[in-house]
């Protein structure tokens, strides 16, 4: 690392993972005082976490029908109830895209928006064109600083159903539009990390492909933004998690989500005793797709916060 | 290009008269003049901080200037409607930190810009690349990533990645000052080659005794102005400014 380059994740103010030594269980306890502060947010997803959450389900499935019975008498076991529903929650109803598929393809859907819609706007800020840059920065403030919910009620009444486009109808249903409204925090936050990525390459870098006589879009395009994508990916991928964390919030908006028919499967059973398993259940499909992304994002951080 | 019919190669391919530029007021350069003449190697010396490397810059239009004239083979530098990137495909530039593509091989580094520049056929550019990078005796690095290379090849890399462009001047800026002693040697070898090939250089330098051997002129620099200046066996023996005399003797 050359001196006057800083990590990307020191030179931006982003809520990103930072790389903090060792998250300290898997190094003994040398890493465990100098990481203890950044690596809070880390200690959430370690293998104890899972075991927490795993046990806690267990102890629900194992208790809640117990007083089930004592309340009314027969009724259909936890396990017996969760098999029933696991395929719609996951799957949707037939011929539909929702439940759990649905979250996910929408969190897919949000991150690629969001990560065209953030590369131009981060390099949008780093314009040399004060026109360009103001814009750019404002729209960037805006959306990093508003409250996502909002954000998706304003966007579902802002947006029509559908687009009239040269004589053909485009539907836009709830769960397209949501997308939208979604990807632009996504947007935004990915932006400052184009931006500080962009920063963090020495400015030897740019003078040298100058020399060359390479021009700007030259230099951004096959010098600068190659070297900047080592520095971006860990926080994109943490990005992509939170998102995906965050994809639940659509079923308040009436999209056919996991929540969404999960409240609508827990009413149909119209008993509150299944409330708490199958919505452990529900979270343990979240972190079984999630922790492994953050693992994942961990172990690149740690590779790639040495070299370059 | 806007070049002056008037200039033919016998005239000085780089004229600056009366230069000056200033960083936040701050003046960096206050009436800088100096003449390079075709296959000529001006060494310029100073103390750091007396504007020796923004001197350089000005010359290929990377810093703008506020004041003066800057001729390149009679295209005037400081002028609104320049053509930047034409001057700066004629002129080569190797800097202190060499700069080279870390995501980019040996060989990759010395192809990019005659490919995505001049446009040239890359296979073409890349038997000129081998070509180039045999002259500073790196074939066997061509594949390595600039971050296996040692500073003293990492240098002569960028050295091959400037004259693959085929530039009419070279500037040279302290390009061994951030090197291991034993390694400087290898780079100044290929420069003396350079020079010996009659390639016109600007030589911004601390290597008191490498400017006197290559160097047709010695310009010494001190808060932006050009104290003393001549021909090298001139310079070294009867400096007459006193501070020109002072630097000399904590130098050499």
């Amino acid at each position: 690392m050359r001196p006057g380059a800083e990590p990307t994740f020191r030179a931006t103010d982003l809520p990103v993972i930072l790389p903090a030594g060792e998250a300290p269980s898997h190094r003994g306890f040398a890493h465990r005082s100098f990481a203890a502060s950044s690596a809070a947010s880390l200690r959430l997803f370690t293998p104890a976490a899972a075991v927490v959450l795993f046990a806690a389900l267990a102890v629900s499935i194992l208790v809640a029908p117990a007083f089930a019975q004592l309340a009314q008498g027969h009724r259909p076991g936890v396990l017996e109830m969760l098999a029933k529903w696991t395929p719609l929650l996951f799957w949707g109803p037939d011929g539909e895209v929702a439940g759990f598929v649905l979250n996910v393809v929408v969190s897919f859907l949000t991150m690629a928006m969001g990560t065209v819609l953030g590369l131009f706007l981060g390099l949008a800020q780093v314009s040399p064109r004060e026109w360009i840059r103001r814009p750019a920065w404002l729209t960037t403030q805006l959306f990093r600083n508003s409250p996502w919910l909002v954000l998706l009620f304003y966007f579902m009444l802002l947006l029509p159903y559908r687009i009239e486009l040269f004589g053909t109808t485009i539907p836009l249903p709830g769960w397209a539009k949501a997308s939208f409204a979604l990807a632009l925090p996504i947007m935004a936050n990915l932006a400052e990390i184009v931006r500080g990525a962009i920063n963090s390459i020495p400015t030897g870098q740019w003078e040298s492909a100058e020399s060359l006589a390479f021009t700007r879009s030259q230099t951004l395009w096959m010098i600068i933004l190659p070297q900047c994508m080592k520095r971006m990916l860990p926080p994109w991928m943490n990005w992509y998690q939170i998102l995906a964390m965050a994809t639940p919030l659509i079923s308040i908006l009436g999209v056919n989500d996991c929540l969404r028919l999960t409240r609508d499967a827990l009413a149909a059973e119209g008993s509150s005793e299944y409330l708490i398993p199958m919505y452990l259940w529900i979270m343990t499909w979240f972190f079984v797709y999630c922790y492994p992304i953050a693992r994942w994002t961990q172990r690149l951080e740690r590779k790639w916060s040495v070299d370059i | 290009m806007n070049v002056d019919n008037a200039w033919t190669p016998d005239l000085p391919i780089i004229r600056i008269a009366d230069l000056y530029k200033s960083f936040n007021g701050i003046p960096v350069l206050s009436g800088i003049s100096l003449e390079v003449a075709k296959g000529d190697v001006a060494c310029i010396i100073g103390p750091s901080g007396s504007g020796k490397s923004t001197l350089l810059r000005c010359i290929n239009a990377l810093i703008p200037i506020d004041r003066g004239s800057i001729l390149f083979e009679g295209t005037e530098v400081n002028s609104p409607t320049l053509d930047k990137l034409a001057i700066r495909k004629k002129i080569g530039m190797v800097f202190q930190q060499y700069n080279l593509f870390p995501h980019r091989t040996a060989l990759q580094n010395i192809m990019m810009a005659p490919v995505h520049v001049l446009q040239q056929d890359p296979a073409e550019v890349e038997a000129r690349a081998w070509t180039l990078l045999k002259k500073v005796r790196l074939e066997e690095k061509a594949n390595s990533y600039p971050g296996e290379l040692s500073g003293g090849q990492q240098q002569r890399v960028a050295i091959a990645r400037s004259l693959a462009m085929n530039p009419d001047v070279m500037l040279f800026d302290e390009v061994t000052a951030a090197l291991d002693p034993e390694t400087v040697k290898e780079v100044l070898v290929t420069i003396r080659e350079l020079v010996d090939d009659g390639m016109t250089c600007i030589l911004v330098t601390h290597e008191m005794g490498f400017a006197r051997e290559v160097g047709d002129a010695i310009y010494f620099t001190d808060r932006g102005v050009i104290v003393e200046s001549g021909p090298p066996a001139q310079f070294f023996k009867e400096a007459k400014d006193p501070r020109t005399r002072a630097f000399l003797s904590q130098i050499l």
